[in-house]
């Protein structure tokens, strides 16, 4: 069963120096609050899963959190670059880091696998790409009934998945809304799972086929409202496209960055997404 | 009747036009999205719009900023988990084509979407692949639209994120299981085809007003014209209409919060 914990109890529980972390919410329910947190607790040399590291893990690879990033794409979407990526990647601030990187169907494939318990992924993928020369996870198989090509990776088995989602009841399963991305898939695939939620209610309200966690395949819940800000939570609040666009000018200098971070994540009682008022 | 539209809104319908009624489109974000959604919103009613984040046959009523805008979610007819939409949808053959744009693109039709200079040590670190490779590979077809620029269409790509037929043209040649690649290259300049035997990409029709000097100018090889040139219709009233009410609205929708 799930154990409703703090935020903060939960990721000082789960999130250990060094761990393998996914977090994931393709483009919805990104976990900001906990992305906040294991700032805040200063984890360190974490390997970083995401498909899409947006903002959230600009945040953490600035803060020095990550010393190795594996995705499969890498911007603010809709705005441009990652400066914080970037500047890491390139010069080596505020450390070096590695990174690994795919395409979208190899990760997404390499999360079903996980949570299937194999330890690879199969897809007619990467064909003619040069991705396989930089990224030695990358191999090529032969079918054994066909003699297809086929591509395989990897599956992901992180040592803790943290995900956000609308709700969960009172036994702590929980429901997941809206754009699902691999989100059921990470928590599958985890060691340890941590799901942040906007509110505690008796009854999900779900309907027969909905995407739904059960509470017996969760570690932690934590309650987090707005915990998914500046991105969204379907049913609950909308993404706020003007901190994105914000985001490009704070994170392009390191010190605007810095006092950012200190304004906005080590020293606020409460999550929020960060704007300027 | 004289009608003044600027050449992004040239490329903008000129692009839509490529899309028809009957077609499932896999739709990238930015120029794409954009004209996938004026083709459904003009003479292709009913043509299927599919998003990466798993909104399957959406109808967003302003453009999304990101790939998995609620939008999308809300005016879909499903939305599906990512690994289902890359395996079922993409991978199993229900796509017929993909809409791409890119940062750099080269003779063969090649994207790249990583880095421009050397991996180790790149000059300009661009997002990375996303969907890309897989549908250009396990769509039936791929457009592709871009501006175009020296910087854009090079000779050759820094690196092949995403095949289009290979760094010698030959690159699908009797690869199972495959599409059939870049059918379309459109610009605000003009549309290019690749060869049927070569793969080189080749200018098939010119914008209105447009040069062959221009293209020449704006294309880092040297560009082949086709035997029978033409010249690409002008956009029509209820075109640039249409397409300045979808980008008024989504301005206005984006600039709120």
């Amino acid at each position: 069963m799930a154990e409703f914990l703090s935020l903060h109890d939960a990721v000082a529980r789960y999130v250990e120096d060094g761990a393998t972390v996914a977090m994931e919410g393709f483009t919805h329910l990104i976990p900001f609050a906990a992305g906040h947190e294991v700032i805040r607790q200063k984890k360190r040399d974490l390997t970083l899963i995401r498909m899409t590291p947006d903002i959230i893990y600009d945040q953490m690879i600035g803060a020095g959190c990550a010393k190795k990033v594996i995705f499969s794409w890498g911007g603010n979407p809709g705005v441009g670059s990652l400066h914080r990526l970037r500047d890491a990647v390139e010069k080596g601030w505020p450390r070096q880091i590695e990174i690994l990187e795919h395409s979208h169907a190899a990760m997404a494939c390499a999360f079903e696998a996980g949570a299937a318990g194999l330890p690879l992924a199969v897809f007619r993928g990467y064909i003619g790409s040069e991705l396989p020369s930089v990224n030695d996870q990358i191999k090529f198989i032969e079918c054994p009934f066909t003699g297809e090509r086929l591509a395989a990776v990897p599956s992901v088995r992180p040592d803790v998945s943290i995900i956000h989602a609308q709700r969960a009841d009172r036994q702590g399963n929980v429901l997941v809304e809206g754009i699902v991305g691999v989100q059921k898939e990470a928590v599958l695939a985890a060691k340890h799972s941590i799901v942040t939620v906007e509110e505690i209610v008796d009854d999900l309200g779900a309907t027969p086929n909905a995407c739904v966690i059960p509470s017996w395949a969760i570690s932690a819940v934590a309650v987090a409202e707005k915990g998914a800000l500046p991105s969204y939570t379907h049913g609950y609040y909308g993404r706020s496209n003007r901190f994105y666009k914000e985001w490009d000018a704070i994170a392009r200098d390191r010190d605007t960055f810095t006092q950012w971070l200190d304004d906005n994540v080590f020293n606020v009682a409460q999550h929020h997404a960060g704007e300027k008022a | 009747m004289n009608l003044e539209y600027t050449s992004s809104e040239m490329m903008s319908v000129t692009a839509a036009r490529a899309l028809e009624n009957g077609m499932t489109c896999f739709v990238g974000i930015g120029l794409p999205s954009e004209a996938a959604n004026l083709a459904r919103l003009t003479h292709a009613p009913d043509v299927v719009l599919i998003y990466e984040s798993g909104t399957l046959q959406t109808k967003p009523d302003t453009l999304p900023l990101s790939i998995g805008d609620g939008e999308l979610c809300e005016s879909a007819l499903t939305t599906v988990a990512v690994p289902e939409m890359f395996r079922y949808w993409l991978q199993g053959g229900k796509v017929s084509v993909g809409f791409l744009g890119t940062a750099q693109i080269d003779r063969f039709a090649n994207l790249n979407t990583t880095l421009i200079g050397d991996y180790k040590a790149p000059k300009v670190r661009l997002p990375g692949g996303g969907g890309a490779p897989e549908i250009a590979t396990n769509a039936g077809e791929v457009f592709i639209t871009l501006k175009h620029s020296k910087r854009a269409f090079v000779k050759d790509v820094d690196f092949v994120t995403t095949l289009g037929f290979g760094r010698d043209g030959k690159g699908r040649d009797n690869v199972p299981n495959i599409g059939k690649g870049p059918t379309r290259v459109i610009t605000d300049l003009c549309v290019m085809k690749p060869d049927p035997e070569t793969k080189e990409l080749v200018v098939v029709s010119l914008h209105p007003g447009v040069t062959r000097e221009d293209v020449i100018d704006a294309t880092g090889w040297e560009i082949r014209f086709a035997e029978q040139l033409e010249s690409t219709p002008e956009p029509s009233e209820n075109e640039l209409t249409i397409l300045r009410e979808l980008k008024a609205r989504t301005e206005r929708a984006h600039a709120g919060e």
